[in-house]
């Protein structure tokens, strides 16, 4: 439906819009949403704790999570509140690493990412593996504001950035596809930008 | 093959037909949309507007409901104006009365009060950040709820102070709504209110007109008003798993 009188348009380039999922906008900044406030979390006190269900399968203090291998990721990123940006450049440990110095494959098909706030979020486990996602540790070479959820994110991509736990400490194999936070709350349990899966009615 | 109808799937995108302009404040003006397909809100929850210009080029934004959900007569949407938005000044500039505009809604599950989840209650906003606080006090008098309710209202001068007339009025019932403003570019009007930005002192201060620790704090507004309440309130002694937050963005 046309609205009167709209013409504006901030359309993008012609070039660039195969990069912009459905409605989403362009963003040069970088905003920051969140649930609560922003949570403090110092290294010498953060943890990564790899579950299968209740029962930890190995835990990492940071100085050991930063010795596991390191891979960039330099990739556009779709929040669920319209706006989307180009080209970011992200450093961390991908999850493929996170499992092979735990000495595992996949235990189930499901994963809740924890964080520390008790942030939780769901993502198959098949998008996080094979190069697709990773713990963050520096954005743009620096490491990641408390605001981006610093010190360590979890970074999936080519989801609705919702799954991209702040403050991540976790990641939990889960035998159902439990949902966390935010879908709890009304949004989608899988969250394709490129089918505007935004919130549950979506489908 | 059944040859029963099949129910079509709904797009969760309706038209409403906006019923009702009034300008609140030189930089917002409240907007009354009539739904095609009337839902009830809760408190808090927000709607997403869709503006499609005639080449298919489209426009989304969030917009937080300013009208009790038991106000009737369509929702109230209290929207400022970004000179350089692209949105706001689509609202202020052409929308007319009559005008039919795409939204989906209500959304949003966590920053929500009901009567029901009771008081003390801590709310702070600043600039449209008070438009969904707005939604529960006015959800809290309809209800003749008894929960007690104090509002933190940071605004930059007097005649910014979104809904003041309604809020001042609610003040001075003093039956448990207790209204705080602070003004950043002003010197306060009312005897209690500040001409600062929140700090620690004001939420500590304003969790003193409540008879007891707040249960519930909500936060709305741009990002930076929101991290610094937010810090202020911890720094205040506020447990930060009682705080919730809505950020507006930059
Ligand atoms: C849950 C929620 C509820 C909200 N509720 C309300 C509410 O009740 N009332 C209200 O007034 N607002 C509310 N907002 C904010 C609202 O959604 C819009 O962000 C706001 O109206 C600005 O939109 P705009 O299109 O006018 O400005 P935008 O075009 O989005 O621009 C916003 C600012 O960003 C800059 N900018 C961004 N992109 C560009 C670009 N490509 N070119 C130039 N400048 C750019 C501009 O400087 C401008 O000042 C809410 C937001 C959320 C998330």
């Amino acid at each position: 439906m046309v609205t009167r009188g709209f013409f504006s348009g901030r359309r993008p380039p012609s070039d660039t819009d195969a990069r912009i999922p459905p409605g989403q906008y362009l963003e040069q900044g970088f905003p920051v949403l969140s649930a609560g406030p922003t949570p403090r979390v110092r290294t010498e006190d953060w943890s990564f704790t790899l579950k299968h269900g209740p029962k930890p399968i190995k835990k990492w203090s940071w100085a050991e999570f930063n010795a596991l291998p390191q891979s960039k990721m330099t990739r556009d990123i779709h929040c669920v509140t319209a706006w989307t940006k180009f080209n970011t450049p992200w450093q961390g440990v991908l999850i493929d690493d996170i499992l092979a110095d735990a000495g595992i494959e996949p235990p189930t098909a499901f994963t809740l990412a924890l964080s520390f706030d008790g942030y939780s979020t769901n993502v198959p486990a098949k998008d996080l593996v094979t190069g697709k996602a990773m713990v963050a540790l520096l954005y743009d070479g620096k490491p990641i504001t408390a605001d981006h959820g610093g010190p360590a994110r979890l970074l999936v991509p080519h989801l609705y950035f919702w799954k991209s736990a702040k403050w991540v400490n976790g990641l939990q194999f889960t035998e159902r596809d439990e949902p966390g936070f935010w879908e709890l709350h009304g949004y989608h349990m899988y969250g394709d930008p490129w089918r505007e899966q935004r919130y549950s009615s979506d489908s | 093959m059944s040859a029963e109808p099949q129910p079509q799937p709904q797009s969760p995108w309706q038209t409403a037909t906006i019923s009702r302009i009034e300008k609140r404040t030189p930089r917002v003006t409240s907007f009354w949309f009539q739904p095609s397909r009337p839902f009830t809100h809760l408190a808090g929850q927000h709607v997403d507007v869709r503006l499609t210009a005639p080449d298919g080029y489209q426009a989304r934004r969030s917009y937080s409901i300013a009208s009790a959900p038991e106000a009737g007569a369509g929702i109230e949407l209290a929207i400022e104006r970004l000179d350089d938005g692209e949105v706001s000044p689509f609202f202020h500039d052409v929308a007319a009365v009559g005008d039919e505009i795409e939204l989906r809604g209500p959304l949003g599950g966590h920053f929500i009060w009901e009567a029901s989840d009771g008081g003390p209650v801590l709310l702070v906003g600043g600039g449209s950040g008070v438009v969904p606080l707005m939604a529960m006090v006015r959800h809290r008098g309809s209800q003749k709820s008894a929960a007690p309710i104090a509002l933190v209202f940071s605004a930059r001068v007097w005649d910014e102070v979104v809904f003041r007339d309604e809020l001042i009025r609610l003040d001075d019932r003093r039956d448990g709504f207790d209204l705080v403003l602070t003004l950043t570019r002003e010197q306060a009007r009312r005897p209690a209110d500040y001409s600062r930005r929140v700090d620690a002192k004001m939420m500590a201060q304003a969790m003193e007109r409540l008879p007891k620790a707040p249960r519930l704090a909500y936060v709305c507004g741009s990002n930076a008003f929101v991290s610094a309440a937010a810090e202020a309130l911890i720094d205040a002694g506020v447990p930060a798993g009682i705080i919730r937050t809505e950020r507006y963005g930059v």
